[in-house]
C-alpha cells in the first residue's frame, strides 16, 4: 500500500506518547502498510520529536523493518545450526531455486519475498520454515512445495472472493 | 481452547498447541479426530494443552483414562482412522502408543521444576494453573518482607538461566537497594529477556506458549522484591504464538486483578506489557534490549553503570530471562534450599536443556546439573537422527563452543564447561552427524557475527567480515600457513576488544572447530589446471 499521511497518523497515535514507542509504531506501520515506506523518516520524526537521523537508524538497525514493499507471500527460512544439521542448506537452496528468489530479496513477479532468520525456535524439529506467519516444521523440498501450493490456491481464492 | 462435543461421558483428548505440534499438524489432527467421532457418534472433547517438550513425538495426543494419560505420536490425520479402529478413546494398543505418559522413560527420568505443569494443563486457563499449585507462590510472597523474598532467592542458589550465569539473588539485592532517580521517573522495573535467539534453544517460548502464568507470577514476585512496578517483557518477534499467549494470560490476571493497582487486593501495584523485538540477535544481549525498549538502535552500552543500577530509562532495573523468572515461583513454594538441594558443585537447581538438530528424540529435558553431556544425548536424545556418527555438538547456542566425540564425558555444570573451553549458555544443545563440515560451521559463526553484530565495537564489526575472508582463503589453499596465524590472531583481537559476548565469544566456536576438527579446515585438493 502506498503512503497515506491521515492512515499513519491514526496508526501510531497510541505510541507516541509510550516511552520507547518507536519501535512499537514501526511495527504497526509495518502492519498497516506492509512495509516502512521512505515517507515514514520524516513522519516519525516529526511525530516523535526525534531527529530523521535517529529514525533512520533504527529502522535501518532491525532485520524486520522492510524499506520495500514485499511480495505477497512472505517466507521466512531458519538458517541457524539446529536447521543446518538436518539439512536445512539445502532446503534453502532449494526454496531459493523453486521461487527464483535469492534470499533477502523478493521475486520479479512480487510474488514472494525470501528471507533467512536466525531461528525460529523450533530446533527439535526442523528445518523450519514460516509460510506467511505461520511456522513449519520438518519441512523437506517436497513439503515445501506443497505448502507454497496451499498458500497460492488460498490467494487465487481471496482474489476471487474480492472480485 | 475447549471443542465440547458433549459433558456427558466425553472422552477428553488433549493435544498440544505449541510452535512445534503446530507446526507438524496438531490442528489438521485435532480437526481428524473431531469428525471422526462425528461420524461415529462418540463423544469426544478435545483439549489445547501446551506441550511435554517431546518434540520427536509431535503431535503427541494423549487419552484421559482412569490409570492416567495414555500417550500416541506422532500422529498425523492419516493415522485417526486406526487410531478409532484400535479403540485408542479406551487407551487402546497402537504401534503409535506410549503406554501411560508419566511412565515413558524420557519425562519420568527427569527432574521437572520449572516444566512441571507442561502439557498437563491449558495455557489460557488461570482455574487450570491454579489447580496446579499456580499463584500459591505468590500468595506467600505477599505475605514475606521484600528482604525474605530476596534471601530465599539467594538460598536457591539460581543462577541467570540467559547464559550468563549471573545469580538472580544478588541481582535482585543490587536492584532493591538502589534508589529510583526521580530526576529521571517514579519507577524501577522488571524486565524479562525474552529474546530467545540462540539456535538451538526454545524452552522460553515452551514456557511462554505453554505456562504463561509462571512467568507472569514470577515477575510479579520479582517486583514485590525489589520494589518495582512496571514489568515489560522483551519478546523476538519470531514468537508469534508466544506474543499472543501472553497478551491473553496478561488480560486474565488484570481482569482478576492479580495484576494492576491492587495486585490480590493487597495494596500492591504491578502491570506487565509485553514489547516486540525486530529480529535483531543482539537485543538478547542484556544492555541492546534497553537500547532497543527505549525506542533506540539495538546498540550495546558499556558497564558499568550495571542495569541494576542505571537500567532502562536510567532506573534500577532487573534484567532477568525467562527461565530464571519462571523458576521463581516454585523457589518461593518449596523454599530456596529445596532448589539448591539438586545440582551439582555451583551450578545448583535443575536446568531445562534442550535437545535439537541432527538428534533422534529431541526436546526438553530438564535435570538437574550434574548430568554429562553423553548421557543427556545419547539416554535422552538416542543419538543422531539419521543414525550416522556424531561428529560435534554444540551447546550454548550460536556463541558455544563445538565439542567433538572426546569432550561428551563432561558434565553439564556450569564450571566444567567454561574449563572444558565451552559454555552452558542457554543450555540448547545442537547435535550434528559426519556430514557436517566444520570449516563451513566456523565460517557460519563470522558470518552470522558479521550479520547481527551491533556495530560498536570495531573488532566485533570488521573482524567478523575479516574473518569470513581469511577462512575463504585459508579452504582456498592461498598462504594457508600465514592465514592460520592472521585468523588466531584476529580472534585474540575479537575476544579481548569487545565490549559484549557477540565479539567476545563468536571466537569460541571457530576456535574450537579449529582446534578439534583441524581436517575439515583442509583445502580440497585443485584439479590440475585449475586456478585459484
Amino acid at each position: 500500500m502506498d503512503w497515506d499521511q491521515e492512515k499513519a497518523t491514526a496508526t501510531v497515535a497510541e505510541f507516541v506518547r509510550m516511552p520507547g514507542g518507536l519501535l512499537p509504531a514501526l511495527h504497526s506501520l509495518q502492519e498497516a502498510f506492509g512495509y516502512v515506506p521512505a515517507e515514514a523518516e520524516a513522519f516519525l520524526a516529526d511525530q516523535f520529536n526525534l531527529t530523521r537521523a535517529h529514525v533512520h537508524g533504527v529502522i535501518s538497525f532491525y532485520h524486520d523493518f522492510r524499506r520495500e514493499k514485499p511480495g505477497y507471500h512472505q517466507i521466512k527460512v531458519c538458517g541457524a545450526e539446529a536447521c543446518q544439521a538436518v539439512e536445512g542448506r539445502d532446503l534453502l537452496a532449494h526454496i531459493e531455486k523453486k521461487l527464483m528468489v535469492g534470499a533477502g530479496g523478493t521475486s520479479d513477479n512480487g510474488t514472494f519475498s525470501l528471507d533467512v532468520v536466525y531461528c525460529l525456535g523450533n530446533c527439535a524439529a526442523g528445518p523450519a520454515v514460516m509460510v506467511d506467519g505461520r511456522t513449519y516444521g520438518r519441512v523437506t523440498s517436497q513439503r515445501f512445495d506443497q505448502l507454497i501450493s496451499i498458500a497460492q490456491k488460498k490467494r487465487l481464492q481471496q482474489g476471487a472472493e474480492n472480485d | 481452547m475447549t471443542d465440547q462435543k458433549s459433558t456427558q461421558a466425553s472422552t477428553r483428548i488433549f493435544i498440544p498447541a505449541d510452535t512445534t505440534a503446530l507446526s507438524v499438524g496438531a490442528d489438521e489432527v485435532a480437526k481428524t479426530i473431531l469428525e471422526r467421532a462425528a461420524r461415529d457418534d462418540v463423544a469426544v472433547e478435545i483439549v489445547r494443552t501446551g506441550s511435554r517438550g517431546m518434540c520427536w513425538l509431535e503431535p503427541f495426543i494423549e487419552v484421559d483414562h482412569p490409570d492416567g494419560r495414555v500417550g500416541y505420536g506422532p500422529v498425523t490425520s492419516a493415522d485417526v482412522a486406526s487410531l478409532f479402529e484400535k479403540n485408542f478413546l479406551a487407551g487402546g494398543q497402537h504401534r503409535l502408543g506410549h503406554g501411560l505418559v508419566d511412565l515413558m522413560d524420557y519425562l519420568a527420568k527427569q527432574d521437572r521444576v520449572v516444566f512441571a505443569r507442561a502439557g498437563i494443563t491449558r495455557p489460557d486457563s488461570l482455574d487450570d494453573y491454579m489447580d496446579h499449585s499456580g499463584m500459591t507462590a505468590l500468595d506467600a510472597a505477599l505475605e514475606m518482607t521484600p528482604q525474605a523474598i530476596i534471601d530465599e532467592v539467594k538460598a536457591s542458589g539460581l543462577r541467570g538461566r540467559g547464559g550468563a550465569g549471573f545469580p538472580t539473588g544478588i541481582k535482585w539485592q543490587t536492584v532493591a537497594d538502589a534508589p529510583i532517580d526521580a530526576k529521571k521517573g517514579d519507577r524501577k522495573y522488571i524486565v524479562c529477556n525474552a529474546d530467545e535467539g540462540d539456535s538451538g534453544t526454545f524452552s522460553d517460548r515452551l514456557v511462554m506458549e505453554g505456562d504463561p502464568f509462571m512467568l507472569l507470577e514470577g515477575m510479579i514476585i520479582a517486583g514485590l522484591a525489589v520494589g518495582a512496578e512496571k514489568g515489560l517483557i522483551y519478546l523476538r518477534s519470531e514468537y508469534p504464538l508466544a506474543h499472543q499467549r501472553l497478551n491473553t494470560a496478561i488480560k486474565i490476571l488484570q481482569d482478576d486483578d492479580w495484576l494492576g493497582d491492587n495486585v490480590a487486593g493487597r495494596g500492591k501495584r504491578f502491570d506487565i506489557e509485553v514489547r516486540l523485538g525486530a529480529g535483531a540477535y543482539i537485543c538478547g544481549e542484556e544492555t541492546a534490549l534497553l537500547e532497543s525498549l527505549e525506542g533506540n538502535r539495538g546498540q550495546i552500552r558499556s558497564k558499568p553503570p550495571l542495569p541494576a543500577i542505571e537500567g532502562l530509562f536510567g532506573q534500577p532495573t532487573v534484567v532477568n530471562n525467562v527461565i530464571s523468572l519462571a523458576t521463581i515461583p516454585a523457589i518461593i513454594a518449596a523454599g530456596g534450599d529445596a532448589f539448591a538441594g539438586r545440582g551439582t558443585g555451583r551450578s545448583r537447581g535443575t536446568m531445562p536443556f534442550q535437545l535439537g538438530g541432527n538428534v533422534a528424540r529431541g526436546g526438553l529435558v530438564e535435570v538437574p546439573f550434574g548430568l554429562t553431556l553423553r548421557e543427556l544425548i545419547k539416554d535422552f536424545g538416542g543419538g543422531t537422527q539419521t543414525g550416522k556418527p556424531l561428529k560435534a555438538v554444540q551447546v550454548g547456542g550460536p556463541l558455544g563452543a563445538y565439542f567433538a566425540e572426546d569432550k561428551l564425558d563432561t558434565p553439564l555444570d556450569i564450571e566444567a564447561f567454561a574449563a572444558a573451553g565451552g559454555m552452558i549458555g542457554h543450555g540448547g544443545v545442537v547435535v550434528f552427524d559426519e556430514a557436517v563440515n566444520m570449516a563451513e560451521q566456523a565460517r557460519f559463526a563470522l558470518e552470522f557475527c558479521a550479520a547481527e553484530s551491533c556495530g560498536k565495537c570495531t573488532p566485533c564489526r570488521i573482524g567478523s567480515v575479516r574473518g569470513v575472508e581469511v577462512i575463504d582463503k585459508i579452504m582456498a589453499g592461498v598462504d594457508t600457513a600465514a592465514n592460520h596465524m592472521l585468523l588466531k590472531d584476529l580472534l585474540t583481537v575479537m575476544e579481548d576488544g569487545s565490549l559484549c559476548a557477540m565479539g567476545g565469544l563468536t571466537p569460541m566456536p571457530v576456535k574450537s572447530a579449529l582446534d578439534y576438527f583441524s581436517v575439515d579446515f583442509e583445502p580440497a585438493p585443485r584439479k590440475p589446471g585449475e586456478s585459484l
